[in-house]
């Protein structure tokens, strides 16, 4: 029972961290039945693929598949399900990144069977029978599933699964691939700018400085993005304030914005409403600034300041620039 | 440019989500009914195109009949037609959800009616977030599809679609008719008029029901994860809380 798992690279070809969590789970569900994970990267060139850093985690067989330049997602599930047969795979799974979900989507229409997105754990427990958790509500909500299917796709959502290499760290072979692409196959692919973003990410920020309706209006913020400046982050918002347009939705945390990773999300004036959790419950600590001492947000906080905003960030503001 | 637009009913779940005593569902005897954000922005972007350079926007959902409610606020945004896949309210998969949708596309080319140039989906549903309907009805009707996309142009005789990958802005070319699923922030929805919604409350919506297909993935049900925080530590009320909570971006080593 092989688990085939996409692997996206990131920087300098290393395998992408929500990759190597989703490797993470085909392991174990490969194991569940007694069998192996092997790694499917999308590479045309064989000399820069992690292969070490693969064999770490339990690979021995990494599959290099030569489908176009680039990144076109039906050649991508096409090289997958050509794979499948060819290396008698029983499952495939990638993370439920834009890509991973997207491939396996196409792979899930191409074969004709279910794709379970999303998943945090999953097992056989016999042939074409899969157990497994998955998050509904952008993890909100657990959902527990049976997946039955002659072949098991799923997604995994990487940030609630940690990565860990194997007991046993072994040696892997790299194989090329080139399946046969259907004409249509490479139709729709992906054209990269070479501008990269600039400025703090949000979704990998160390201090995230969070801000909803109660800040009031467009004019709030300045004190806020002043103290996310001084804490070397970032703003971050919610929902109600994009959809006033008092800032732009690339700031919006949450299930239909950005996942944070921060250590510290100072919650400003914010409800704490699920999806909007669903974007920062993977932060280390979180801080709420509320009046409101029986806002949701403070039953999800580790700390909790009750009081108006307006008042306490700018006296916190003053404060901090006071020690320095 | 004749646009459909596939939006799903979904409890609006605020502060906290409640699990019927079953565990079958979402408990929603306290909450009302909305669509995702994305779909939201699906409709925009239609009504937007249209506005532009001509042609209708149908709104359509596969839903139980309280679902006309969402078409209805669609349509309050713009949208011109509205259909109801009718459904007796249990829930489908997405491969059963993608093939009654692409029967109904396929139903209204059959029926003599300009056939759609643009189908438009969410990314992905808001409830049960399985991120493959639209790619399976592309599947189905043999069409281009593109997916995440936050940005859309137009470009001779088809669009051109754009997303973020790890901090690199990507772009795809499609040709018509295309599939799209499109995320919020793609543009900013506007709020209904109050001509648009009593053109709403008046319009006539289309229904007919398909039918439901077993399918894999099977739920066998729900919970809430387990709560790993407990309550906050109360730092202090007002201004008075100020030095404690420096004292607490010191500990946590965030201050310059
Ligand atoms: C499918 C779906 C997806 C969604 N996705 C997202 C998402 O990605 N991100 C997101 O954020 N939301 C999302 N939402 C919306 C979400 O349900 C809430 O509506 C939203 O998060 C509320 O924003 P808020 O907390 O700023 O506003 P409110 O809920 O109105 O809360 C404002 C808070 O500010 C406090 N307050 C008021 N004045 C002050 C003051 N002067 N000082 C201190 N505190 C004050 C109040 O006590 C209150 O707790 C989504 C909803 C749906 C249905
Ligand atoms: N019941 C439904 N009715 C209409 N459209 C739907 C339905 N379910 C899913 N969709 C569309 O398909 C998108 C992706 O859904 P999903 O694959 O379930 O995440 C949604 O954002 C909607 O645009």
């Amino acid at each position: 029972m092989t688990v085939l798992c996409l692997i996206e690279q990131g920087d300098g070809g290393a395998a992408a961290d929500a990759s190597l969590r989703a490797l993470t789970l085909a392991r174990t569900l490969a194991e569940s039945a007694g069998g192996e994970v092997a790694a499917v990267l999308f590479a045309g060139d064989t000399a820069d693929l992690p292969v070490s850093e693969l064999a770490a985690f339990g690979v021995r067989d990494i599959y290099a598949v030569q489908a176009g330049d680039g990144y076109a997602p039906a050649a991508w599930a096409r090289g997958l399900a050509e794979l499948v047969v060819a290396a008698a795979a029983a499952g495939v799974a990638a993370a439920a990144t834009d890509r991973g979900s997207e491939v396996l989507a196409h792979l899930g229409a191409i074969t004709g069977q279910p794709v379970a997105a999303n998943c945090i754990a999953a097992r056989w427990s016999s042939p074409g029978d899969c157990e497994l958790v998955r998050h509904r509500w952008a993890g909100s909500l657990l959902e527990d599933a049976v997946l039955e299917a002659t072949l098991t796709l799923l997604t995994v959502a990487s940030d609630a699964v940690p990565a860990q290499p194997a007991g046993q760290p072994g040696s892997a072979v790299v194989h090329s691939f080139s399946p046969d692409l259907a004409g249509t196959d490479l139709q729709v692919h992906a054209t990269e700018s070479a501008e990269r973003g600039t400025g703090v990410s949000l979704a990998t920020a160390r201090v995230v400085v969070g801000g909803g309706r109660g800040v009031g209006g467009p004019e709030g913020f300045e004190v806020l993005e002043e103290l996310a400046g001084l804490l070397g982050g970032t703003l971050g918002v919610s929902r109600v304030v994009t959809s006033q347009g008092w800032r732009p939705h690339r700031q919006q945390v949450g299930q239909t914005g950005t996942k944070i990773s921060a250590e510290l999300y100072l919650a400003c004036g914010i409800s704490g409403a699920i999806q909007h959790m669903a974007g920062c419950l993977t932060a280390k600590h979180i801080v709420a600034v509320n009046t409101d001492p029986d806002a949701p947000i403070i039953a999800h906080a580790d700390y909790a300041v009750i009081g108006d905003l307006s008042q306490v960030i700018p006296a916190l503001v003053a404060a901090i620039r006071e020690r320095a | 440019m004749e646009i459909a637009v596939f939006v799903k009913r979904v409890p609006m779940v605020g502060g906290k989500v409640v699990v019927t005593a079953d565990g079958q569902d979402v408990d929603t005897r306290m909450s009302g009914f909305t669509v995702s954000p994305h779909e939201e922005c699906a409709v925009e972007e239609a009504v937007q195109i249209v506005e532009r350079e001509g042609g209708s926007v149908t709104v359509v959902t596969l839903g139980p009949p309280e679902a006309a409610e969402q078409l209805r606020e669609m349509l309050a945004l713009g949208a011109q037609q509205a259909l109801l896949l009718e459904t007796d309210g249990r829930e489908w998969g997405p491969i059963a959800t993608a093939a009654a949708i692409a029967g109904a596309v396929t139903r209204r080319a059959d029926g003599g009616e300009a056939p759609y140039d643009l189908l438009l989906f969410g990314n992905e549903s808001a409830d049960t977030g399985g991120f493959q309907v639209g790619i399976r009805v592309a599947h189905a009707l043999g069409l281009p599809v593109a997916t995440g996309i936050k940005r859309l142009e137009r470009t001779d005789g088809g669009l051109r679609a754009g997303r973020e990958y790890r901090g690199v802005q990507e772009s795809y070319d499609l040709p018509l008719p295309a599939v799209l699923s499109v995320k919020e922030g793609i543009n900013l929805p506007r709020y209904p008029s109050l001509p648009g919604r009593l053109r709403a409350k008046r319009a006539k919506i289309g229904s007919y029901q398909p039918q439901w297909q077993a399918e894999g993935l099977r739920k066998v049900g729900l919970r809430v994860p387990q709560e790993a925080r407990k309550r906050a530590e109360v730092l202090g009320t007002g201004t008075d809380a100020v030095p404690a909570l420096v004292a607490l971006l010191d500990e946590l080593g965030v201050l310059p």
